[in-house]
C-alpha cells in the first residue's frame, strides 16, 4: 500500500527492496571473493602505494633537497598535495554531518563512503607537512609536551600550531563518527558470517545487539557529534586558510580566505565523492541504493560551491585593484599573467566554468558527464592550491630572489603515490565493511523507496484501486 | 546485568508497525518486556516502550566544557606563566590566538568522551560477545523478549497467547 507522501520527494531506493534484500545486497560485495577488475585495480593501487614510500624513504634518507622546492619557492607541491588532500576530506563529514542535521535524506545511500574517503584523504593530507618537516623522527616537536628544554612549550599563537590541532581532532573525531555509525552494519555482516569471519566481525562489531535503549543512545550520540562535527569541519579549513591568511604574503594576506578555502573544500570533496561513488555503485551493482537522484543532489552541490569559489575568484581580483597597494596590485597580475598563467586559466576554467555545465539537469544526471567534470573539477582544485603557493612566491619583495619552480621525479612520485594509497586504502575497506549504512537505508525505506513513493507507486496504487472497481462492477 | 543465565521467551515480527502495536499492546496488559530489538532505529517506539530520553546530551556538555577549560587554561600557564615569551609584541597573555585550539579541545573532549561514555554504559567493547537471540534481528525481524527465569507455565502461555494475538511469526525460547 502505498503512504500519501509529497510529491517532492525523490526515489531513493529503488527495485522494490525488502529488509531482507537491502541486508543482502549490501553484505554481499565484503562476502564473495574479489572480481577480476578489483584485484587489477587493487594490483594498481598498491603498485603507486609502493612508489609513494619508496619515494618518501628517498626524501627522508637524502633530505629535502631531493626536492624542486627552493627558498624563493619554499612551499610547492608539497603544501598544494597537502591541502588539496585535505579540502578533499571535508566532503565526507559534510555529507554526514551537515546534511543529518538538515535531514537531508539522500546522504544515506553516501555517507558511509563519504566519510571512509574522509579518513583516507586526511590520511594522505598528514603525510605532507610531516615530511616537509625534514627531520620526520622530530615531528612530535609540534606537541605541546613536558621537555626537558625548560619545558619550552610551542607557540599557541601561530595557526601552523592551529593546524595541528584541527587536523588531528578533525581526523580522531572523523574516525569515531564512522565506526560508531559502522558498528551496527558490521553486526549485520556478522550475523550472516559463520567461521573465522565470524569471529573477526565479533571483535569488530563490539557486541552489538540491536536493543531499543541502544539504538536510543547510539541515535543521540550520532546526532551530537553531527553537530560537533559541523562547526568542526568549518575551523579546519578555515585554520588551514590562516596559514596564508596571517602571512604578510601578499596574495595571502586576505580576509576572503577563511569561506573561499571552505567553499573550496565542500567543491573538491564532493568532486571526489562522485569520482568515486560512480566508480564504486558500478563495480558493487548498488545503482538501486547509490541511484541518479543521489548524484544530481551532488552536482547541485558541485554547482553551487564552485560558483562561490568563482566569485571569491573575482572579489580577490577586485580587492587587489581596489586597495591601491602596488604589493597586492602586482601579486595579482603576476598570478593572472605572470610565469604560472596556464595554472590560473587552468583554475579558473575548470572551476569556474566547467561546473556550470552542471546547470542543465541532463548532464548533471548523467553518469559520464558527472565522473568526467569531477575529474575536471579536482584538477582544476590542485591548481587553486598550485596558484596561491607557487605563484605567489615565485615573485617576492626582492627581485634578485625571484625563482622558478619545477618538481621533481620525487615530488611527483610522491603526489600521484598518495592516489595510489587514497584508492588502496578505499579498496580494502570496500572488501571489509559495507559501503553503503545497511540500518540507516532500512531506516528510510518506507519514505524513499520506490515501492512507497514515485511514478511506480502510483502506478501500483492506480492499479490496486482499478482492482477494486473491477470487483465492485463485476459483484454490481 | 548478572552473569547468570536467564531464560528468554522471545517473538519476532516482520515489520515495526507491527512491533510498535505489539508493544503498545504488552503495555497495556502490563507485561514486563525484557528488550526489545530492531535492525535499525524505529521512530516513535521509545515513548511507547516507557524509555528516558538518553541523558548522553548531557555529559557531552559537561565534556565539551571540561576540553575547553583545560584547552584554554593550559595554554594560559604554558605562555603568560610557565614560559612568558614575546611573540612579535603580542601581549602574554593573547587570548584571541587561544580561540582556535579553546575550540578544537571543547571537540575533542566532548566526541571523545561521549563515545567512550557510549560504549561504556552499552557494555559494548572489542571481545564483547553480544547475547543475540536471532540472527536475523540484524537483518530483517524485529524482537520482543521476556525475561521467563521464575515465570510460571500459567503465565508463560499468557505470553505466548500475547506473541499469537499480535501477530508475531515465530515464538522461541532461549537460554543466555
Amino acid at each position: 500500500m502505498s503512504h500519501p507522501v509529497a510529491p517532492v520527494r525523490h526515489v531513493l531506493i529503488e527495485g522494490n527492496k525488502s529488509y531482507h534484500q537491502i541486508s543482502e545486497d549490501l553484505s554481499v560485495p565484503t562476502e564473495r571473493a574479489p572480481s577480476r577488475e578489483w584485484i587489477l585495480a587493487f594490483s594498481i593501487a598498491s603498485a603507486f602505494t609502493a612508489l609513494y614510500v619508496f619515494a618518501v624513504v628517498w626524501t627522508i634518507w637524502k633530505g629535502i633537497g631531493e626536492w624542486g622546492a627552493n627558498r624563493t619557492i619554499n612551499w610547492a607541491w608539497d603544501i598544494t598535495n597537502f591541502v588539496w588532500w585535505i579540502g578533499i576530506g571535508h566532503a565526507g563529514t559534510l555529507i554526514s554531518a551537515i546534511l543529518l542535521l538538515f535531514r537531508q535524506r539522500w546522504r544515506t545511500g553516501v555517507n558511509r563512503a563519504a566519510e571512509a574517503m574522509t579518513i583516507f584523504a586526511v590520511i594522505c593530507a598528514g603525510q605532507f607537512p610531516l615530511i616537509h618537516m625534514g627531520r620526520l623522527w622530530l615531528a612530535f616537536f609540534i606537541f605541546p609536551f613536558p621537555n626537558t628544554r625548560g619545558p619550552l612549550w610551542v607557540n599557541f599563537n601561530s595557526p601552523l600550531l592551529w593546524d595541528v590541532f584541527a587536523i588531528s581532532t578533525y581526523f580522531s573525531v572523523s574516525v569515531l563518527f564512522w565506526y560508531t555509525g559502522l558498528v551496527p552494519d558490521l553486526a549485520t555482516v556478522r550475523d550472516r558470517a559463520i567461521g573465522f569471519r565470524k569471529k573477526m566481525y565479533e571483535i569488530f562489531s563490539f557486541g552489538w545487539t540491536g536493543s531499543a535503549k541502544h539504538w536510543q543512545r547510539w541515535e543521540s550520540l550520532s546526532l551530537i557529534l553531527a553537530g560537533l562535527s559541523t562547526p568542526l569541519v568549518l575551523s579546519v579549513h578555515t585554520i588551514v586558510s590562516f596559514d596564508f591568511a596571517t602571512s604578510v604574503i601578499p596574495g595571502w594576506h586576505t580576509t576572503i580566505f577563511p569561506p573561499y578555502f571552505v567553499a573550496g573544500a565542500i567543491f573538491s570533496g564532493f568532486a571526489m565523492v562522485q569520482t568515486l561513488m560512480v566508480i564504486t555503485r558500478k563495480v558493487l551493482k548498488l545503482e538501486e541504493y547509490i541511484t541518479i537522484n543521489h548524484i544530481d543532489s551532488m552536482n547541485k552541490v558541485i554547482v553551487l560551491t564552485g560558483t562561490i569559489v568563482g566569485v571569491a575568484y573575482l572579489t580577490e581580483l577586485f580587492i587587489a585593484w581596489y586597495s591601491g597597494y602596488i604589493y597586492e596590485q602586482f601579486a595579482f597580475y603576476n598570478r593572472v599573467f605572470g610565469v604560472y598563467w596556464w595554472s590560473y586559466f587552468g583554475m579558473m576554467f575548470c572551476n569556474v566554468v566547467s561546473p556550470q555545465l552542471f546547470w542543465s539537469r541532463r548532464i548533471r544526471r548523467s553518469i559520464w558527464w558527472t565522473f568526467f567534470l569531477s575529474i575536471v573539477v579536482n584538477i582544476g582544485m590542485w591548481f587553486e592550491r598550485f596558484v596561491i603557493i607557487a605563484t605567489t612566491l615565485a615573485r617576492d619583495y626582492l627581485p634578485s630572489s625571484w625563482s622558478y619552480y619545477r618538481p621533481t621525479w620525487v615530488e611527483i612520485s610522491i603526489f600521484t603515490g598518495t592516489i595510489g594509497l587514497f584508492f588502496f586504502l578505499f579498496m580494502i575497506f570496500t572488501r571489509l565493511a559495507p559501503v553503503v549504512a545497511i540500518a540507516e537505508v532500512k531506516a528510510i525505506l518506507k519514505v524513499a523507496g520506490d515501492q512507497y513513493i514515485g511514478p511506480k507507486a502510483q502506478k501500483r496504487a492506480h492499479q490496486q484501486v482499478e482492482q477494486v472497481t473491477e470487483k465492485q462492477q463485476e459483484k454490481l | 546485568m548478572s552473569a547468570e543465565s536467564k531464560k528468554v521467551l522471545y517473538g519476532l515480527y516482520n515489520d515495526e508497525e507491527e512491533l510498535k502495536n505489539a508493544v503498545k499492546t504488552a503495555r497495556q496488559s502490563h507485561l514486563d518486556i525484557m528488550d526489545v530489538y530492531s535492525p535499525f532505529p524505529v521512530h516513535g517506539l521509545d515513548p511507547i516502550l516507557g524509555l528516558r530520553e538518553s541523558r548522553l546530551h548531557i555529559l557531552g556538555f559537561v565534556y565539551g566544557a571540561t576540553g575547553a577549560l583545560f584547552g584554554f587554561l593550559f595554554m594560559s600557564w604554558a605562555l603568560a606563566k610557565d614560559w612568558p615569551i614575546l611573540f612579535g609584541g603580542k601581549p602574554y597573555w593573547p587570548v584571541p590566538s587561544f580561540i582556535p585550539i579553546t575550540f578544537e579541545m571543547t571537540v575533542l573532549f566532548a566526541a571523545w568522551g561521549m563515545t567512550i561514555t557510549f560504549y561504556t554504559i552499552c557494555g559494548m567493547w572489542p571481545g564483547v560477545k553480544a547475547k543475540i537471540l536471532d540472527n536475523r534481528i540484524s537483518d530483517d525481524k524485529f524482537c520482543i523478549a521476556f525475561d521467563v527465569t521464575e515465570t510460571e507455565q500459567r503465565s508463560m502461555s499468557q505470553l505466548k497467547d500475547f506473541f499469537k494475538k499480535t501477530g508475531a511469526v515465530e515464538v522461541h525460547e532461549k537460554t543466555l
